[in-house]
């Protein structure tokens, strides 16, 4: 039962991190009707965004206050973070909105190679261990046989994931930002002929997915305390599978679907074989494709004739 | 940054535009190129500053963005439309003869320039590796070209085809020629086993379980390891003989046989001649198909799927038959790769997604069903990328550490991007009619269908 | 065809539901042997849906869609079709159909129904030809004997493809396309793209032709020559059609028998005459949007 406990707790905090990546796959997809490839490797970007920030921080800065510091990294790594989307977003995509179909599937596909080796080559091919940070733990049980730890950094990743996306529940449902995305993502043509600026709205999205992916490149740092230039694809595969699982261009869908996703990756690894984990996931990916294509929170699409 | 609208601008302008482009290249290096994170001797992580590359990227940036603005006439313009009187064309035909006579001829040429040794690389090195992606381009091309189907895991077909040639050849002793054939023949049953479930998902979908199962099939082959021995791989894949005769310098080798002095480029130069005929055998092939039924019927479901199945189409076999040759060109393209550039080795590290982008990107940017184009990225692709190994020389400009080989990726990435950019339907779009009353007239590329699957 | 008393379509209490909403409540009707059926109806009526339904594009939630494409049905043999799984059989008057129970290229492929949609699906990037010549392909492609005796290029598939050629170019001379034989579909002109797209249904060779809307979008003479080529497919093809239309003027002067569906509803049901005078019809006709009233009411009532 502890050990039952104890791999909810790790697929939780995993999930959450999913859950933050597969919102920008979502809402991306809701509005333009592409997968953006290159959202694992923005990912991977703000991790390494966030090392060096956090290396600035408490080596060359000498700022003490480890609290101060990691809040400090996530604003300028979300904002920087940021900043990169915008600019892929402005040079690969738009120049190829209305286009062949193909085409910005393939930029973003050139644009996720050119990220993953621009890592490489600018911070060496090497895992990069990250300072250790918030060490910390609660243990609950009695000593005997397994005890349930709650580490500091897991309340904390899910303390900021639902603060976060509350924040980010908000904006797309009460403001009028929310209210321009929705519109778009309804009927692009029409929204842009009631006066809302399309483009700008574009890349809002891609900023707002960015700053939610930078938020957990913080945590995936945090909690493996280890990065490497590959690793925005496999985590970004992962949380595009809990975005189509939720139901893509669904934002509750997007959570649902990494904390499933978190969850099944835990307790697989725990009760089967770690080997086989990331088949697990890609194998959720098919059959859910294949037998739900709307996902859990989805709506259903009927094909026009 | 300003809109796309403005081209003509004045000089000022223009550099204050780039200015700004300058400032956000400036932006986005800070932390990632400005700081670079380095292990100390404790192990501890420390950073090195290099503004030396901030600004190089910056001023890079700015001339870039220069030079797009105050040259509109260059970049970005409408890509000029190639004028094709036919693929018939007497000049064409032509050509297409000369091509082949050289094709022939390239490894004589090679090594009657730089010797048999140093003919090596350029004949396994370039030539035997484009053409091996030169039919995966083809076979990818049946799949995405003409059927309109979106294959992001291309790759798994080359592993299969890959792993069944290791497997048959070391566990139960067969030739070469018989290993091959079966390479395909089992890629294509997978083909169909695979496409089966999946191929009546539509769009960016079936993009993605096809890219899904490229890396269940790898996850597999790293985890299976009785079968495929993990991450070590299986070497000692017999290497082909030439219809049985080795080629090694024993009694009974190649070189022995036709009293030659034994050379290792022997080995390379069969070796590309076996590729070249199986290249000319899938575009054969391809082409034949082309106009008989089940390729029309696989361009007119690229076209229109809907329409298809109200003239009685049936899509599922159309989409399986495309799927399952698309995977035995691979499958064939795998099991070569392991006798010849493989060295008899093959591990799951050949077969990365990064391979099935690669392919992709070949058939998009050579345009979607052209067999020419592909040929042509191919060149571009793989030959340019290769090209870079040569540049030795830029050591003694940027110091001992530059790597060009580092960049090669970068590159490739950054030349997608904009290779789309320029010409969204790749470099030949236009497409050929298979049949013709009167005259045969290119179709413009902008109205080929792009499929939805 | 002459002893045809049975009708060749009998569409027995259809209703298909999308979610909650009723979009065919229960619909009869029947489409007879070498006639023109007429489906018209105000928009959102369900005719194209109806249509979707006969051609397999929707599964219906309910009912029965017969087809008899030899001859007068038995009644006792249609029943035990009915009762068996199956979607087909051999009966004593030729073969019947269970369209509901038919995945869509079946029916165009063994029902022998073609159709053609309301918004033009053509395949554009290919030749008027080449259009033609893909609706031919389960005869050809039995001919390459499923590709292998294709690539071997050998007699019998060389003298199959020429027939191919042949039907097509009748087909193009037929709508008037021939020398636009060798330009791509997406490059024709609007209405030599509704006709060629009843040509590439023809060379099907169809017992059933469904034609949703092919007068929409046409000038007069246009027009005209549609009406002039619906009569000869009637007469010299012997092939029956089901048509929807909004152009009354076409309805009216080529329609055999006329059936008004309002609401998912049949309201209405009989040769032209009758319909046209039919309180009903006029009353859900001037139910419609305020720019059509005025013509619906002009052409009904004149």
């Amino acid at each position: 039962m502890e050990y039952f406990i104890q791999q909810l707790i790790n697929g939780v905090t995993l999930g959450s991190i999913y859950g933050l990546i597969a919102i920008g796959y979502t809402m991306v997809f809701g509005i333009i009707g592409m997968v953006n490839f290159a959202h694992g490797d923005v990912f991977m970007l703000s991790a390494f965004i966030a090392l060096i920030l956090l290396l600035i921080f408490t080596q060359i800065l000498g700022l003490g206050f480890l609290s101060i510091a990691l809040f400090l990294v996530l604003i300028l790594s979300m904002l920087l973070t940021s900043l990169w989307a915008w600019a892929i977003e402005r040079l690969a995509y738009r120049p190829l909105r209305g286009s062949f179909r193909l085409a910005p599937l393939i930029s973003a596909i050139g644009m996720s190679i050119f990220l993953a080796n621009l890592v490489q080559i600018a911070q060496g091919p090497r895992n990069k261990p990250a300072p250790t940070t918030l060490t910390g733990v609660f243990t609950f049980g009695d000593g005997t046989g397994f005890t349930v730890t709650l580490s500091h950094r897991q309340i904390l990743i899910v303390a900021v994931t639902a603060v976060l996306l509350a924040a980010f529940w908000y904006v797309v449902q009460k403001t009028p930002i929310g209210r321009a995305q929705r519109a778009c993502e309804q009927d692009r043509r029409m929204a842009a002929l009631l006066g809302v600026d399309v483009n700008r709205t574009i890349s809002l999205t891609f900023i707002m997915g960015a700053a939610l992916a930078a938020v957990a490149g913080l945590m995936f740092l945090i909690y493996y305390g280890v990065v490497h230039f590959n690793d925005g694809f496999v985590p970004g595969v992962k949380a595009f599978t809990a975005a189509v699982l939720g139901g893509i261009g669904s934002l509750p869908g997007a959570v649902l679907g990494g904390l499933l996703i978190g969850l099944v990756e835990a307790f697989w690894s725990a009760y089967f074989s770690t080997d086989y984990k990331d088949v697990a996931t890609f194998s959720i990916l098919v059959i859910t494709l294949v037998f739900l294509p709307s996902g859990l929170l989805g709506r259903p699409d009927v094909e026009k004739v | 940054m300003p809109g796309e609208g403005e081209r003509r601008l004045t000089f000022a302008a223009a550099v204050k535009d780039a200015a700004g482009t300058g400032l956000l290249a400036l932006g986005l290096c800070i932390p990632i190129i400005a700081y670079r994170t380095h292990q100390d001797m404790s192990n501890r992580l420390v950073l090195q500053e290099r503004w030396q590359f901030v600004a190089f990227a910056v001023l890079a940036a700015f001339a870039a963005r220069l030079v797009y603005l105050l040259a509109p006439s260059i970049a970005l313009k409408p890509a000029p439309r190639l004028r094709m009187g036919g693929e018939s064309g007497a000049a064409v035909t032509v050509f297409k003869l000369v091509g082949l006579v050289l094709l022939f001829a390239y490894p004589f040429l090679t090594i009657a320039m730089v010797g048999p040794a140093g003919a090596i690389k350029w004949v396994d090195n370039f030539a035997i590796q484009i053409l091996i992606y030169v039919m995966l381009g083809w076979g990818l091309n049946i799949v995405v070209g003409l059927a309109g189907l979106l294959d992001l895991g291309y790759v798994a077909f080359y592993a299969i085809g890959a792993y069944a040639f290791a497997l048959l050849s070391t566990h139960y002793d067969l030739g070469f020629w018989v290993c091959l054939p079966l390479a395909g023949i089992l890629a294509a049953f997978w083909g169909i086993l695979l496409g089966f479930p999946v191929l009546r998902l539509r769009g960016d979908y079936l993009a993605i379980v096809t890219l899904a199962f490229g890396e269940i099939i790898r996850l597999v082959a790293i985890n299976w390891v009785d079968l495929t021995r993990g991450y070590a791989g299986i070497s000692g894949v017999p290497r082909a003989t030439f219809f049985g005769l080795p080629f090694d310098d024993s009694e009974e080798g190649f070189a022995a046989f036709f009293g030659l002095e034994f050379a290792s480029i022997h080995r390379t130069v069969f070796l590309f001649y076996v590729i070249l005929m199986m290249v000319l055998v899938t575009n054969w092939v391809t082409l034949k198909l082309r106009r008989l039924p089940v390729g029309r019927a696989w361009e007119a479901l690229r076209e229109d799927e809907v329409a298809c199945r109200a003239l009685g189409i049936n899509t599922t076999n159309t989409k399986l038959s495309a799927f399952s040759l698309g995977a035995m060109f691979g499958g064939f393209a795998g099991a070569f790769y392991v006798t010849s550039r493989g060295q008899g080795f093959v591990t799951p590290e050949s077969f990365t997604f990064a391979e099935s982008a690669l392919i992709l990107a070949i058939v998009v940017l050579g345009g979607l069903g052209s067999q020419a184009g592909v040929v042509v990225a191919a060149l571009v692709l793989i030959g340019g990328t290769e090209l870079l190994r040569e540049l030795d020389w830029l050591k003694r400009i940027f110091g001992a550490e530059f790597q060009p080989t580092q960049y090669r990726l970068l590159l490739f990435g950054l030349a997608m991007v904009l290779v789309m950019i320029w010409r969204p339907r790749g470099l030949i779009s236009h497409r050929m009619p298979t049949v013709h009353l009167r005259q045969r007239r290119a179709v413009r590329g902008d109205l080929v269908g792009e499929g939805h699957g | 065809m002459a002893a045809n008393s049975g009708p060749l379509l009998a569409v027995e209490h259809l209703t298909m539901r999308f979610g909650g909403l009723i979009a065919i409540g229960d619909l009869s009707f029947t489409a007879n042997h070498g006639e023109i059926t007429s489906i018209i109806g105000p928009n959102g009526a369900g005719k194209t849906t109806v249509f979707n339904c006969i051609t397999g594009f929707y599964k219906p939630s309910s009912g029965r869609i017969l087809l008899a494409p030899d001859g007068p049905a038995d009644a006792g043999e249609v029943a035990q079709l009915t009762r068996s799984a199956r979607r087909w059989m051999k009966a004593s008057n030729g073969s019947l159909f269970l369209l509901e129970r038919m995945p869509d290229f079946e029916i165009a492929a063994k029902a022998k129904v073609a159709r053609t949609f309301q918004n033009i699906r053509l395949f554009p990037g290919m030749t008027a030809l080449e259009n033609l010549v893909v609706a031919q392909h389960n005869a050809l492609m039995r001919a390459s004997g499923w590709t292998v005796l294709g690539m071997a290029g050998t007699r019998g598939y060389r003298t199959a493809e020429a027939r191919t050629l042949d039907l097509a170019k009748y087909w193009l001379e037929k709508v008037d396309l021939i020398d636009r034989a060798d330009d791509p579909a997406g490059d024709l002109p609007y209405g030599a793209q509704r006709r060629l797209e009843i040509a590439r249904a023809m060379c099907t060779e169809p017992k059933l032709l469904c034609l949703d809307e092919p007068a929409a979008g046409l000038n007069p003479k246009e027009s005209s020559d549609l009406k002039s080529l619906l009569r000869s497919i009637k007469t010299e093809h012997k092939t029956s059609i089901l048509l929807i239309e909004h152009d009354m003027s076409v309805v009216m002067e080529i329609s055999d028998h006329v059936v008004v569906l309002d609401y998912g509803e049949k309201i209405s049901d009989g040769p032209s005459d009758a319909v046209r005078n039919d309180p009903k019809v006029i009353a859900a006709y001037l139910g419609i949007e305020d720019e059509e009233i005025e013509q619906a009411e002009a052409e009904i009532t004149r």
